[in-house]
């Protein structure tokens, strides 16, 4: 086929649309290698000017990768005497990069606790607000509700004002019930958030898959819950998978709650990676070390999912 | 499979009269069709049987158990839809195991590959059954419909229309094929359709619905040649039967409308007709006739050319004679 083609871009046009993809690519990912290199860095290094970017490099912008901002975030150090450090040789290599500094390390950090606690609320709250979701949706969706639309609004009006809006009434009520810095609060309080955006979602999505599946499979013997189960969860994959990263992208990333609500117990690492201290300020090697482990998750599940994602966010838009 | 009856039933949607007081039987082993214009009630009577929709009044036996209010897999009934039949996420194989899969029936794995195999060779698709449903063309996903009613061996087959998305050829193939294992099987059956071909060809029994009311059920000839209203009567027979004032033909009549099928209206004498239009359809020729300003279709011999403005003669043979309201008079 030649000459112009209404379903075809033409070549130009996808080289224009490549390169805008690429530098949009590039301009988004420079801060997040930043922080990647930065983990790897001296805190001298990483906060020399002119900045070091060139990894291992000669001259004035490279710099020696370390893994010090590791250690650091993962251990607590003391400094210690000349005799004490002369009769304790080295365990380990983590042990040769603390004694540069004269110092030894006494035990693990709190990151590792945090980076759990992060994980149990993120996933826990991401779970319940689907479970929920897809339930109240698929009601929404197929059963008669009296007020059904006003439900459906209520649900929405939730999510009308900031949630920070109500942190100190929030906070309040914490301290009365006992659920101040405890996972089960956090959850709670993220699924909260969080549901009336995966009911509407997830509603939307159900609303997509006709009706005529579940009487299939009512008539073909089974009862409705195995006909939602069977028939209906699986083609609400798509949909379940991507309110699913919302959600998790959402509590995970959250910050404000978790400073105000939490200290230790159930403190996520957000509020958690800033105060890492190091010698004389804060320790950035070990921070932009912390940011970097806290994006894994996120990245990964959502890499995990993206074939879903990318048919999830088209929709409604595109139909077959 | 058993026989089922309905007595007095009736539903409505909001404001409309979807089914309004029907009673039937359909006998075992029958094949029952039902007829009707688009909006008569022929889908609503199919899912008050399968117990998709609640009766509001009325009952339904099967196998002269009442269930009204047995949810759709204690009725032990097998429908096909008329279109979104097939489970999209599944394979071919587990749509057709997954009635014989349900709770209710737990088939051994073993007798369900036996049975898929064999519904699968009667259907011509034994070499898709790995396929997903999905990427099937529409007249292999409608076979598959099909075959996940007849793995099982339920009380009754309920068809919602379910060749009216084939084309022409295929439509014909699946009929026979239809009335093949229905024959075969022994099979009660109710089929609903507003394609007269099938309700003529397949039927043991026709039920004809006008809005939401059984107003003729009987076997196809009965129907076809001693229908019960005007509605009735053009229901069945293509071209259409030709309805047509008494008064236009000489003589005595039982009533005011004549009903006159094509194939009943002799050319050579009585009244002057003008031939507006010959059709050759090839084993048939249509005739388009004018009689003082009524229109009148017949048929006629295929090797006979008429002359666009001829005038021919025609007479009534067997004349069915109608009432003002319709209604048949004998």
């Amino acid at each position: 086929m030649s000459g112009f083609s209404i379903n075809e871009p033409s070549n130009r046009i996808k080289w224009f649309a490549g390169s805008l993809v690429i530098l949009y690519a590039v301009i988004t990912m420079i801060p997040l290698v930043w922080i990647a290199i930065t983990g790897f860095k001296s805190p001298a290094d990483a906060i020399a000017y002119p900045p070091k970017y060139v990894i291992g490099g000669e001259g004035e912008s490279g710099f020696t990768p370390t893994l010090e901002g590791y250690v650091n975030l993962f251990t607590t150090r003391t400094r210690q005497t000349e005799e004490y450090l002369a009769e304790n040789p080295p365990q380990n290599w983590a042990d040769e990069i603390v004694r540069q500094y004269d110092m030894v390390i006494v035990g693990p950090s709190k990151f590792g606790q945090r980076f759990l606690n992060s994980v149990i609320i993120g996933f826990g709250s991401t779970f319940l607000s689907v479970f929920l979701g897809t339930l109240a949706a698929y009601a929404f969706s197929r059963f008669k509700i009296p007020l059904a639309d006003d439900l459906l609004f209520f649900i929405l009006s939730t999510r009308m004002m900031p949630p920070i809006a109500v942190a100190i009434p929030i906070f309040l009520m914490y301290r009365q019930l006992g659920l101040s810095d405890t996972h089960l609060g956090m959850i709670l309080l993220y699924t909260g958030v969080n549901i009336s955006l995966a009911v509407w979602l997830l509603k939307s999505f159900i609303d997509g898959i006709p009706t005529e599946y579940e009487e299939a499979a009512l008539i073909d013997g089974y009862t409705r819950f195995q006909a939602f189960y069977k028939v209906v969860l699986p083609q609400a994959a798509t949909g379940i998978a991507s309110t699913a990263i919302f959600c998790l992208i959402f509590a995970w990333n959250e910050y404000a709650f978790a400073v105000l609500l939490t200290t230790a117990n159930a403190q996520t690492a957000p509020p958690f990676i800033p105060t890492i201290i190091g010698i004389g300020g804060l320790d950035w090697p070990a921070i932009a070390a912390g940011v970097t482990i806290f994006l894994l998750p996120v990245m990964i599940f959502t890499i995990l999912l993206r074939k879903h994602l990318l048919r999830g966010i088209t929709f409604g838009a595109v139909r077959k | 499979m058993a026989e089922v009856s309905l007595h007095n039933v009736s539903k409505t949607f909001g404001k409309t009269q979807a089914v309004s007081d029907i009673s039937m039987t359909i006998e075992d082993g029958a094949f029952v069709v039902l007829l009707g214009p688009t909006g008569a009630g022929k889908t609503t009577t199919l899912r008050l049987i399968s117990g998709l929709e609640k009766l509001d009044s009325g009952s339904v036996f099967i196998g002269g158990r009442d269930v009204g209010n047995d949810t759709p897999a204690q009725r032990d009934i097998a429908m096909v839809f008329q279109q979104y039949s097939l489970y999209p996420h599944l394979t071919v194989r587990d749509n057709l195991a997954f009635p014989l899969r349900s709770p209710i029936l737990r088939t051994p794995e073993d007798v369900i590959a036996q049975k898929v195999q064999k519904i699968a060779e009667i259907l011509q698709i034994p070499h898709k059954l790995d396929n997903k449903a999905t990427e099937l063309s529409g007249g292999e996903m409608q076979r598959v419909s099909i075959g996940r009613a007849l793995v099982r061996d339920p009380q009754i087959y309920l068809m919602d229309e379910p060749l009216s998305s084939l084309d022409a050829k295929l439509r014909a193939d699946l009929r026979v094929e239809l009335k093949r294992i229905q024959a075969d099987l022994g099979s009660t059956l109710l089929y609903v359709t507003h394609d007269q071909i099938e309700a003529m060809t397949m039927a043991t029994h026709i039920g004809v619905l006008e809005e939401g009311r059984l107003v003729q059920y009987g076997t196809p000839k009965e129907i076809y040649e001693d229908p019960t209203s005007v509605y009735v009567a053009s229901r069945l027979g293509l071209p259409r039967i030709n309805i047509l004032p008494a008064e236009l033909f000489p003589g005595a009549h039982k009533g005011v409308q004549i009903g006159l099928r094509p194939e009943n209206i002799r050319q050579g004498d009585g009244i002057e007709a003008q031939v507006i239009r010959s059709e050759h359809l090839g084993d048939q020729t249509r005739l388009h006739l004018k009689v003082h300003g009524h229109d009148i279709t017949t048929l006629t011999d295929p090797h006979h050319d008429y002359a666009g403005s001829a005038t021919i003669k025609i007479s009534l043979e067997n004349p069915l004679y109608f009432d003002a309201s319709g209604a048949r008079v004998v």
